[in-house]
């Protein structure tokens, strides 16, 4: 082994380096001492300049804030796990984006990456939460789902109703980063929370590489299956390393309630049902998420969360409530009319296909959330769906009759907390 | 370097917790990792950073085919051959027929050592290709390099080919600046290599920063051709129609030696030791790197019911048109050596010249209706 050292040093490093050296080389392939002199050379040789990415083309959050500067004091940094820059930006660099959407390009590999790299993630956090500075403003947490009103849509319009959000779990790696143990021990710890879920809640663990195929088309039936992610938009990001190594689907017996373990964050938290009652979906919500924290509190562990980002999720855009909550409706008239992106625009909300984003509508069925995650609780944010919904079925009923329909006020934005 | 692979961090995770799950695997490193060796490899790293588990991602993530047993590992660097040898020396030997850890590989790009090749039937032969792979000594390989180790590469690589004259004067064109025009110029060509979709390479890495320091050089008379950092940091190919293997093989010999020595002389020559030979991104890749084959027709001879006996005696193997996994179109298949370890360039073009002849020799029998049962070889 020590030749194969000397081999290398005499082929790559300036004379300098080999004077360093000194007598203190060992035989072995292990060496920490090899990898430090490796990666001083390294950084002699290649300046940050040498490595910053070539961002011409791009169009997502990542490139917007990345300059050489912010590059070159944070290239060499490292979270307390080894996690660095360029894994946080890959996704970033290899997906330049589209015109019309602005994705965010970077992930976070560990709860430290927001700190250690915040030079980077701040400005992108502001650039994607409307103005959100974390360093001066706090986020809140509200899961009270009681403080809901007109909580309940005219299902002549509504067909069905959701509510998702992520949680992650602290001290373990995220996605992009986790190794395999570090994943399987998710799973174990979620898995073991959730046997203790009863009444309605109470249901069952599938694991992706352990299903029968029944249970595999049963799931698929259910709309509740995920697979392998495809987008290279996570698969940049690392995120399907090992698959299906320790994924899998948890879902109540009555079929409203379902977590995803180990996609695209620790957990996915879905509460769902045919119909439109937003508020008892929330309030399922709630109590799920409150009891499935309860669970993992009595053995020790916690979900990731601070005062300034709410809970922390892979991707920044995700950060503070992570929620997203929407509702199947048809709104024939109302969508063709050309103040529809207008009135979503200023309610707050987006539309998307049946078939989730990056689909387009079929017919006159829209899937309308709410935009914001971060900087409003998870009561405002269902609130504000709720007001929105219930004022689109307003627009589309005077629509029906001939009437006049008016733009909303845009809604408030943050209030300082 | 991109990756950086805080394994460290890692060992404070047993082994048995970190062992990937390869019950539904069938590649080579999933033959060959056991729970000893990924225990004893685990606390290792090459001086670049790159670990047991950075070698194994793309098997892990590939189960593989049950009729095609792909490799399952990369190397990050030169050093990955040495510093987790206990994994890749059996991985070798399995795929390169029984190859021994103290074996010596024999180098030989002498074209005039090859004996005969420039008779083989035009109106058999379609076309002839030799192509092989080459990596620069000083820089680890694509799936771990830093954006700025490959553009050094790309540098180095558009200075050692500008030198080129004559039947070598040529051109570069990087993918992330070629006109529509010329772009639509190598398509038709069929020069152009698009961004990896294959999860065999993706999974690996390969594909980071894309088309960021990547690039197509090729001569003006279009037979000879190099790609610079796709699945290795360069791949260089010597094609012409028709049946000419003599001819393709001398261009190809006489171009690489020529690149060789302009990278030597800026204290970059490829990697390479007498054990492995040429040193690449994948293990099937090394000793000659090199895959010689030609576009033939047989459609008579396909369809022989000792086509794959034939085939396996002659140390050949055979593909669609359209490259590895594809399948042949109208009886034309790409016939190529099936070695690239233990035996020189000349050998395995050697073994192509003369397999080919013989089984146009065959499809010419078969088409008389006459037997072939008598010309069947014995194993090479």
């Amino acid at each position: 082994m020590a030749s194969t050292f000397t081999r290398m040093i005499a082929g790559r490093y300036p004379a300098a380096l080999l004077a360093s050296l000194g007598a203190g080389t060992v035989a072995g392939g292990l060496l920490l001492s090899d990898s430090a002199l490796f990666a001083e050379g390294k950084r002699s040789l290649y300046p940050p300049s040498a490595d910053f990415p070539d961002l011409r083309k791009h169009s997502n959050c990542m490139a917007a804030a990345l300059t050489p500067a912010i590059y070159a004091r944070l290239r060499d940094q490292v979270t307390p796990q080894n996690w660095t820059l360029d894994q946080c930006i890959q996704t970033g660099v290899d997906n330049p984006g589209h015109p019309f959407i602005k994705t965010v390009g970077a992930v976070a590999g560990d709860e430290e990456t927001y700190e250690v790299f915040a030079e980077l993630f701040d400005p992108i956090i502001k650039d994607r939460h409307n103005g959100y500075d974390p360093r001066t403003m706090k986020h809140p947490t509200d899961l009270d789902a009681s403080k809901i009103t007109n909580g309940v849509f005219d299902e002549k319009y509504v067909l069905s109703s959701r509510v998702r959000t992520g949680r992650s779990i602290r001290g373990l790696s995220l996605p992009p980063a986790c190794s395999r143990s570090e994943r399987r021990e998710v799973e174990r710890v979620v898995v073991t929370a959730l046997a203790g879920l009863k009444g309605e809640l109470a249901g069952r663990y599938y694991g992706l590489g352990d299903m029968s195929d029944k249970e595999q088309q049963q799931l698929i039936d259910d709309h509740f299956l995920f697979d392998k992610p495809v987008s290279p938009l996570l698969t940049c990001a690392f995120m399907a390393r090992d698959w299906p190594d320790a994924r899998g689907i948890w879902h109540n017996h009555e079929k409203n309630f379902l977590i995803w373990v180990n996609e695209e964050d620790h957990t996915r938290v879905i509460s769902m049902e045919k119909g439109g009652n937003m508020k008892r979906v929330f309030e399922r919500f709630c109590t799920g998420l409150k009891q499935v924290e309860q669970l993992i509190h009595e053995r020790g562990w916690e979900f990731m969360w601070n005062e300034r980002l709410g809970y922390i999720l892979t991707c920044p855009s995700n950060l503070g409530t992570g929620l997203r909550a929407g509702v199947h409706v048809r709104l024939p008239i109302l969508s063709k009319d050309t103040r529809f992106s207008k009135i979503l625009e200023n309610l707050r909300l987006q539309k998307r296909g049946t078939g989730g984003v990056d689909t387009a509508a079929t017919g006159d069925t829209f899937d309308i959330s709410n935009n914001d995650r971060l900087g409003k609780s998870e009561v405002e944010l269902v609130q504000q769906l709720v007001d929105g919904v219930n004022y689109l079925i307003d627009c589309e009923k005077k629509l029906e009759k001939g009437q006049e329909i008016k733009v909303p006020f845009p809604v408030a934005q943050f209030k300082k907390y | 370097m991109a990756k950086n692979c805080h394994n460290d961090y890692k060992m404070k995770f047993s082994g048995d917790e970190e062992f990937p799950d390869l019950s539904l695997h069938n590649n080579h490193m999933a033959k060959v990792l056991t729970k000893d060796i990924y225990n004893k490899l685990r606390g290792k790293s090459t001086p670049s950073g790159f670990t047991v588990d950075d070698i194994i991602q793309t098997g892990v993530d590939n189960p593989g085919h049950p009729f095609i047993m792909t490799v399952g590992c990369v190397a990050g660097d030169e050093e990955s051959y040495e510093v987790f040898k206990d994994l890749l020396d059996p991985i070798i030997s399995d795929r390169h027929s029984g190859y021994k850890p103290t074996d010596k590989h024999r180098t030989d790009l002498n074209f005039e050592n090859l004996k005969g090749g420039d008779d083989l039937d035009p109106a058999y032969v379609l076309s002839s290709r030799v192509r092989t792979g080459r990596s620069i000594k000083g820089f680890t390989l694509p799936p771990h390099n830093s954006r700025g180790e490959r553009r050094t590469i790309e540098k180095l690589s558009i200075e050692a080919l500008a030198t080129l004259s004559g039947e070598f004067k040529g051109k570069y064109y990087p993918l992330n600046g070629m006109t529509d025009k010329e772009q639509d110029q190598l398509i038709n060509d069929h020069f152009l290599f698009d961004k990896p979709v294959s999860t065999l390479l993706t999974c690996a890495g390969m594909a980071r920063d894309w088309p960021d320091a990547r690039g197509i050089w090729h001569n003006d008379a279009k037979t000879f051709l190099v790609w610079v950092n796709e699945e290795d940091h360069l791949r260089v190919i010597s094609m012409q129609q028709g049946g000419n293997m003599k001819e393709v093989f001398k261009r190809f010999c006489t171009g690489l030696l020529k690149i060789e020595e302009t990278f030597k002389k800026h204290n970059h020559g490829f990697m390479w030791n007498e054990h492995l030979g040429y040193v690449l991104t994948c293990p099937s890749n090394l000793g000659t790197g090199l895959r010689g084959g030609v576009h033939v027709k047989l459609p008579k001879l396909s369809t022989h019911a000792k086509f794959g006996e034939i085939l396996t005696r002659l140390r050949l193997q055979k593909r669609g048109t359209g490259g590895v996994d594809t399948a042949s179109v109208g009886g034309v298949f790409d016939i190529s050596n099936a070695d690239r370890l233990g035996s020189s360039e000349v050998d395995q073009v050697q073994m192509v010249v003369d397999g080919v002849k013989l089984m146009v020799a065959m499809e010419k029998k078969l088409e008389k209706s006459e037997s072939i049962d008598d010309m069947i070889p014995a194993q090479k």
